[in-house]
């Protein structure tokens, strides 16, 4: 009998390698960029199984949210040759395969070649309390802002230095735009703003 | 039956290598290639927090949130530089990208 962890498991697992599938193997960029959001709502469901709900939210906040939505953006707003993109898929195919064949087998004799010993978990660096004593996300802020701190602030500043680079690279100067021009404001003098003219009555300028 | 290492190992395993083959498959289109390597930082990912779980260790854990950082970092400098290259020459396809020689 299928325990009801082991059928949501399965579930997720196969939506998320069929997902993966479609995404190599779709002809449309945007089905891509759609089949990689099923992928990662997937993932986040096995991460949900695995008790790791605070990074489950944070893979469909960011991946779902932000990084898919901006493939969706990029795929839509440049103008694709599709024909031409998938013209020599096929040529590589083999090449390819071979080499995930060859991957997949130094995966599986890494995986098949060690044992798991239970024990081991009593050596952890950073034992997990249960979840009756303290929720994912405390644990993880618990150690997050303390011992991990320093690594905490570097990813900051690595989303800082790649929002920085995001914006310099695609930043464009349009010629005959009126901008505001703070030097120029700041350097008024009542002698270049101000000019006196003598009116005569009647008449005007 | 009892959900183990295994089976996310498994699920991880073959994501990764499906990663691999969209690189080698799709080498005309970056924009698949960039998928690709998002799908493998994914497997990488479940690698980590299947062994934190089952360990009992919330390192794992810790470490999934900074590659995840770092993917969502890589794939806004990558979609960026794509839309830049693609402002100057009119096309994405990798074949293009030769005016580089030095």
């Amino acid at each position: 009998m299928l325990g009801l962890q082991a059928f949501f498991f399965y579930i997720f697992a196969f939506i998320a390698v069929g997902g993966a599938l479609m995404v190599v193997f779709a002809r449309n960029p945007v089905h891509s960029v759609l089949f990689l959001i099923l992928t990662f709502v997937a993932a986040a469901g096995l991460f949900l199984l695995a008790g790791a709900e605070f990074l489950a939210l944070i893979l469909i906040v960011v991946y779902v949210g932000a990084v898919a939505i901006l493939f969706l953006f990029v795929v839509m707003m440049l103008d694709l040759d599709l024909a031409q993109a998938k013209k020599g898929a096929l040529k590589y195919a083999p090449f390819g395969l071979i080499i995930g064949l060859v991957l997949l087998a130094e995966l599986v004799v890494a995986g098949t070649g060690s044992v798991y010993q239970p024990e081991l978990a009593e050596s952890t660096a950073l034992p997990m309390q249960p979840l009756y004593e303290m929720s994912n996300i405390g644990a993880l802020g618990s150690v997050l802002y303390t011992r991990y701190i320093l690594f905490f602030q570097l990813a900051g500043l690595i989303l800082f230095v790649a929002m920085v680079g995001a914006i310099v690279l695609t930043l464009r100067h349009k010629q005959g735009l009126k901008r505001q021009s703070i030097p120029a404001q700041v350097g008024r003098t009542p002698a270049t703003a101000i000019e006196i003219r003598k009116v005569e009555s009647g008449r005007g300028i | 039956m009892e959900i183990g290492l295994g089976h996310y190992l498994t699920v991880a395993a073959i994501l990764f290598v499906t990663g691999v083959f969209g690189i080698f498959m799709n080498r005309k289109n970056i924009i698949t290639i960039l998928m690709s390597v998002e799908l493998i930082l994914l497997a990488v990912n479940i690698n980590m927090v299947a062994f934190s779980a089952f360990l009992g260790d919330l390192v794992g854990q810790v470490f999934a949130l900074f590659i995840l950082t770092v993917a969502a970092a890589e794939a806004a400098i990558g979609l960026a530089i794509l839309v830049v290259f693609f402002r100057n020459r009119g096309s994405i396809a990798v074949d293009d990208v030769n005016t580089m020689k030095g």
